[in-house]
């Protein structure tokens, strides 16, 4: 540990933090562009500097002078130091306030909108661009700059889902570096000299990797931007949400923005045991369907002349009564490791009030990368064996496939899955008496299903979701569905009910502690002890090549983490 | 700190409140004798027929709609301030996106649609004052009525027809500038 | 068989009263005096007031005389809408009790003296109910207006109608005192509690405040009626100011004031149910006035005892009616003017004036008659 005085407060820090961590744990926040804790610090917007001081050097025999608190006087230096580079050290002393770094600041900040295009009215970075921020903070508010503005490329794309505006860009290198130490895709770097520096990708390359959209986040300024969400909405009006991506198993933590009911983008959401701050371009557009045309938004009922809508109690006393007829054996169930663990749960007590044996998930092996994408499409494959009790996913869909074949299963109950995809197809289908089938969109198993529920998606409920590592992590609803549709728990219940008659639960929470007390991988949890960023549950040997290279980092101090 | 408002002594005359009642009513019949002998004249309007506009000041708020400059271009490049700002929440815009080989490609962004709900705007004139384009202003039109609610919004036609084009504003998209 | 008929015979003539007088003469004059109103206060104020609406589909406006049944007919047609957090019955009662008394109050009201009609021997009497106990009976029913409101407020079930039902409720009750007590002089003087014979004395001796005769051009009255003028005027001014008080009227309207409370007790009402608040106020009014008129303006008589009380002819029988309306509309006129004179009353300036002053004055100016009359005999 070591002593450092911040704006006159003396504190104790580790040795070998950087300053500006310090002066952030002083609640003495430094503006910075260029520095991101998880990249190296080349440091070069300069926007960081403090007024830093040292304890003199003493000439042999002087005795230090010390200040009423016994710390040694510190002697400041005429010139400012970058706070993003530089650790701290015994009896250092830091300003961030005062004439010196005003001034520096106000400079900087003078320097960097010299060529810039003040076009913030059709930014999509305005409203969280630093570059904003830090010039009402620290800017003085017009230019003294006569000569002509050097003209750069603007709206060029430079690879398929990030475009990049040269005029808006502040040479930070953020995105340089990303690409180079995290994505592994060395495409990006810099031009020509001096105040015609541009940003550009290698001859022949482009920005193409399955990380690229990170870029745009990071980039502090609006140089580069997501082409998906190019002008579709201003950032004061989302409403952000935390949430998960559920694209795969990793269970990135996101931030859903939304507005007035619709999800215009996702970001990823730090959480240091599972995706850090990034999360792949693949996951993090996967939200669209969500507003789909052939997003199903009231119950079906099939009749002689196709499906007409229905209500919520008639399509399930319909499906009550048909599932009554059956026998137990004649009854199978597919639920989805798609399903939050609620779901799940509501679905395993559907099956035990029918005593439905034949109980599996669909399962979606994938190729996987070494960074974030997981090897398991689904995001809730360790909630669905923990819930369903299934020891290996997958495996009784040929034996379901074969009783329908045979024609002891007449009845089957298909949750989120379009089991026409899943190799059940539609002469095994044909053989049912009775399929129900419940899915967001419009498909090939709703269109054989006798009863369509329409289900809602990860936006539009809460609940919580078990991922690769074993982490258990919460979803949060961020717009209302569409139509009649309800939360996926509810519907299940109204199910459970219109079967047994009786009555059901009211909240969420309440069937997360009644699963607490049945299964016993989530015992003592409830949804808000989750937290915001999970907690573990159990041990998989899953590793995340991205995290360790981290830590590996951090423990070099190449990067903060 | 508390104020102390002296209150006047009032004469036992005036704690009768009778004179003064009787003033106030003779007051308001010598208005009405004055107005039958047509010695008076009545201060308001008859609304349709009798009409105020060639008097109204240069500040007035009416109808908010957009302009077009001396060049034709439409000013308005939807940064959506104005759809933030608004207090009723009148305006909606879609942002949309200039073609490529557009003359003003280079401003890259304007509204697909802008549409102002004239049953819920309360001519603030917040829209103006924010505007960092000088794209929306407040006309003088006043007469806005029509026989449905999807009459009463206005969509980016109707704006740019009431808006009309303005001259001499500044012009920032321009080269160089 | 022939009872039967006497008892039929016997119902009729109330009920051809009834709805000539009600339906045919308070219920449009009620009407019109929102067009008057209306009318009458755009002149004090320099404007000019509905004078558009005449006979529809033509440019014919008449001065707007068209605009109260085009207000009638908006108030049938708009939607009448019942908020779900009402008391549904008594929400529907309210307006109705508003209503109803003050049309029951007109029954005992003598709107002329006697009509001689032709093929009849006997005179009609002008009065629908020729009850002895009149003026207790218009208090008794009066006082019943006051649920009306009361029962709005508290069916209402918002904080706004509450506070005014609570408001007219307590100036209610505080008014009638005075408005009951301030009327006792002319009881005394006239000894007698039926409205019909207390007009007929002040057309044979003169109004009571306006206690002269004329024989020829000689001008006849008695030193004991002049000095009544006194108490009798204290008992005007009392009357008048309470009754301006009872029906909610500017500068005593704080039930419904707009400053405080939005409308007061009828803000959750719409449609009809608020046309009938609304009527009622000035039916109340409209009763109100007619009551001031006959008892201290000498009701249908004409001033200086001219003019028959009808009995004789029918021409004087007509004059009477006539006199009594017109004097009504007077009155009318002046609650207008005086609505849009004065500004409006503190609450606790309001209350101090009904329970300091007017009630210790009109007690006294009880005393004061008693005394007066003690020592003239």
């Amino acid at each position: 540990m070591v002593n450092v005085q911040i704006n006159g407060t003396w504190m104790q820090f580790p040795k070998g933090t950087r300053m500006i961590e310090a002066c952030k744990e002083a609640n003495a926040e430094v503006p910075h562009y260029c520095y991101h804790p998880k990249l190296s610090s080349p440091g070069n917007c300069r926007m960081c500097l403090v007024e830093m001081g040292m304890p003199p050097r003493l000439a042999p025999g002087q005795e230090a002078e010390k200040d009423e608190d016994g710390h040694t006087k510190i002697s400041w230096m005429p010139r400012p130091a970058i706070a993003c580079a530089n650790t701290v050290a015994n009896g250092m002393g830091i300003r961030t306030t005062g004439p010196l770094v005003e001034e520096c600041r106000k400079g900087v900040m003078e320097f960097l909108l010299i060529n810039h295009p003040l076009d913030c009215p059709i930014c999509d970075q305005a409203g969280e661009c630093r570059l904003q921020e830090f010039s009402v903070e620290h800017g003085q508010g017009e230019s003294r700059f006569l000569e002509t503005k050097v003209k750069k490329p603007k709206n060029v794309e430079i690879g398929p889902r990030i475009r990049l505006d040269d005029e808006r860009c502040i040479m930070c290198s953020r995105c340089i570096r990303f690409c180079q130490e995290i994505a592994d895709d060395d495409v990006l770097g810099f031009t020509d000299r001096g105040s015609h520096t541009v940003l550009t990708t290698h001859p022949g390359k482009q920005l193409a990797n399955d990380y690229s959209l990170n870029t745009a986040d990071i980039c502090p300024v609006g140089a580069l931007t997501s082409n998906d969400f190019r002008f579709q909405m201003r950032v004061w009006f989302l409403k952000e949400t935390k949430s998960l991506c559920t694209s795969c198993g990793r269970g990135c933590n996101t931030l859903i923005g939304a507005r007035e009911n619709e999800v215009h983008r996702q970001t990823p959401r730090e959480n240091g045991e599972v995706n850090s701050t990034w999360m792949c371009d693949s996951g993090r557009l996967n939200f669209h369907y969500l507003h789909s045309e052939s997003r199903l938004t009231d119950p079906m009922i099939k009749s002689d002349s196709g499906h007409r809508v229905a209500s919520w109690s008639e399509a399930h006393q319909l499906s009550a009564a048909c599932l009554k007829a059956c026998e137990p054996n004649q009854i199978a169930m597919v639920a989805s490791a798609r399903m939050t663990n609620e779901e799940l749960f509501m679905a395993k007590r559907l099956a035990k009030e029918l005593k439905i044996e034949l109980i599996d998930v669909v399962t979606r092996p994938q190729d996987g990368d070494d960074l974030l994408v997981s090897k398991d499409g689904n995001p809730n494959t360790n909630g669905a064996m923990l819930i369903l009790g299934i020891d290996e996913p997958g495996s009784k869909l040929n034996a379901i496939k074969a009783g329908i074949d045979r024609g002891e299963i007449k009845a089957l109950l298909c949750f989120d899955e379009n089991l026409v995809k899943a190799g059940l197809g539609e002469a095994i289908l044909g053989k049912l008496s009775f399929l129900l089938s419940s899915h967001l969109l419009a498909n090939s198993t709703a269109d054989l299903a006798n009863v369509v529920l329409p289900s809602s998606g990860f936006a539009e409920k809460r609940g919580s979701m078990v991922n690769v590592t074993g982490r258990l992590q919460r979803l949060n609803q961020a717009i209302q569905p569409p139509g009649q549709v309800m939360d996926g728990w509810e519907v299940l219940r109204d199910l459970i009910q219109s079967v047994t008659g009786s009555n059901g639960l009211y909240m969420i929470e309440d069937v997360f502690k009644l699963m607490a007390e049945d299964v016993p991988a989530f015992a003592g949890l409830s949804l808000s002890k989750i937290g915001d960023e999970g907690v573990s549950i159990m041990d998989t040997d899953e590793k995340v090549t991205l995290l360790e290279r981290e830590r590996e980092r951090v423990a070099k101090g190449i990067i903060v983490g | 700190m508390a104020i102390v408002v002296k209150r006047p002594k009032l004469s036992i005359l005036e704690k009768m409140y009778l004179p003064g009642i009787i003033k106030g009513l003779w007051i308001t019949l010598s208005h009405a004798i004055n107005r039958l002998r047509g010695k008076s004249k009545k201060v308001t309007m008859q609304y349709p027929e009798e009409k105020w506009d060639d008097q109204l000041p240069e500040y007035y708020r009416g109808a908010p709609a957009l302009v077009t400059d001396e060049q034709g271009r439409e000013r308005c490049v939807s940064c959506q301030l104005c759809e933030f700002i608004c207090p009723p929440r009148a305006i909606k815009i879609i942002p949309g996106e200039i073609e490529k080989g557009d003359t003003w490609e280079k401003v890259e962004k304007q509204p697909a649609t802008f549409d102002i709900d004239m049953i819920r705007c309360i001519y603030c004139g917040m829209c103006e004052e924010v505007c960092p384009e000088q794209a929306i202003y407040l006309r003088k039109d006043y007469v806005i009525t029509g026989e449905s609610r999807e009459e009463m919004v206005h969509d980016k036609d109707k704006l740019y027809e009431i808006g009309g084009v303005r001259v001499g504003l500044v012009n920032k998209w321009n080269e160089l500038k | 068989m022939t009872e039967l008929l006497t008892i039929l015979y016997s119902l009729i003539e109330p009920t051809i009263k009834i709805v000539v007088l009600v339906f045919m003469v308070i219920l449009p004059m009620v009407a019109y005096s929102v067009y008057a109103e209306r009318r009458f206060s755009a002149l004090l104020q320099d404007r000019v007031g509905p004078n558009r609406v005449g006979i529809p589909f033509t440019k014919i406006s008449l001065a707007g005389l068209g605009q109260p049944m085009a207000d009638g007919l908006k108030f049938i047609l708009k939607e009448d809408l019942t908020p779900g957090h009402v008391r549904k019955f008594y929400y529907w009662l309210a307006p109705a009790l508003t209503m109803v008394p003050a049309l029951l109050t007109c029954a005992v009201l003598p709107f002329g003296g006697h009509l001689k009609l032709p093929f009849f021997d006997e005179p009609f009497q002008m009065v629908i109910a020729d009850l002895d106990v009149g003026i207790l009976f218009v208090f008794a029913i009066a006082s019943l207006g006051v649920y009306g409101i009361v029962l709005a407020g508290w069916a209402s079930n918002s904080k706004y109608p509450f506070i005014g039902g609570v408001r007219s409720s307590s100036q209610m009750i505080s008014y009638e005192i005075s408005l009951g007590l301030s009327v006792i002089p002319i009881l005394m003087i006239y000894g007698d509690l039926n409205l019909g014979s207390i007009v007929q004395q002040q057309h044979e001796k003169g109004w009571a405040l306006l206690p002269v005769t004329l024989d020829g051009f000689m001008p006849v009255f008695s030193f004991r009626d002049i000095v009544l003028l006194v108490p009798l005027l204290i008992s005007f001014v009392i009357f008048v100011t309470s009754l301006f008080a009872e029906t909610n009227r500017l500068p005593f309207d704080l039930p419904e004031c707009e400053t405080e409370l939005v409308a007061g007790y009828h803000t959750e009402y719409s449609s009809m149910k608020f046309a009938l608040f609304f009527l009622g106020e000035y039916a109340a009014m409209i009763i109100g006035s007619g009551f001031a008129v006959t008892l201290f303006l000498g009701g249908w008589s004409l001033p200086f005892g001219w003019g028959g009380n009808g009995e004789e002819s029918l021409f004087w029988g007509l004059v009477a009616i006539g006199t009594f309306f017109a004097k009504v509309i007077g009155f009318i006129l002046f609650f207008i003017w005086v609505r849009w004179s004065i500004p409006r009353f503190r609450y606790d300036q309001l209350m101090r004036l009904g329970w300091v002053f007017f009630f210790e004055i009109a007690l006294f100016n009880i005393l004061l008659t008693a005394g007066i009359l003690m020592f003239f005999g």
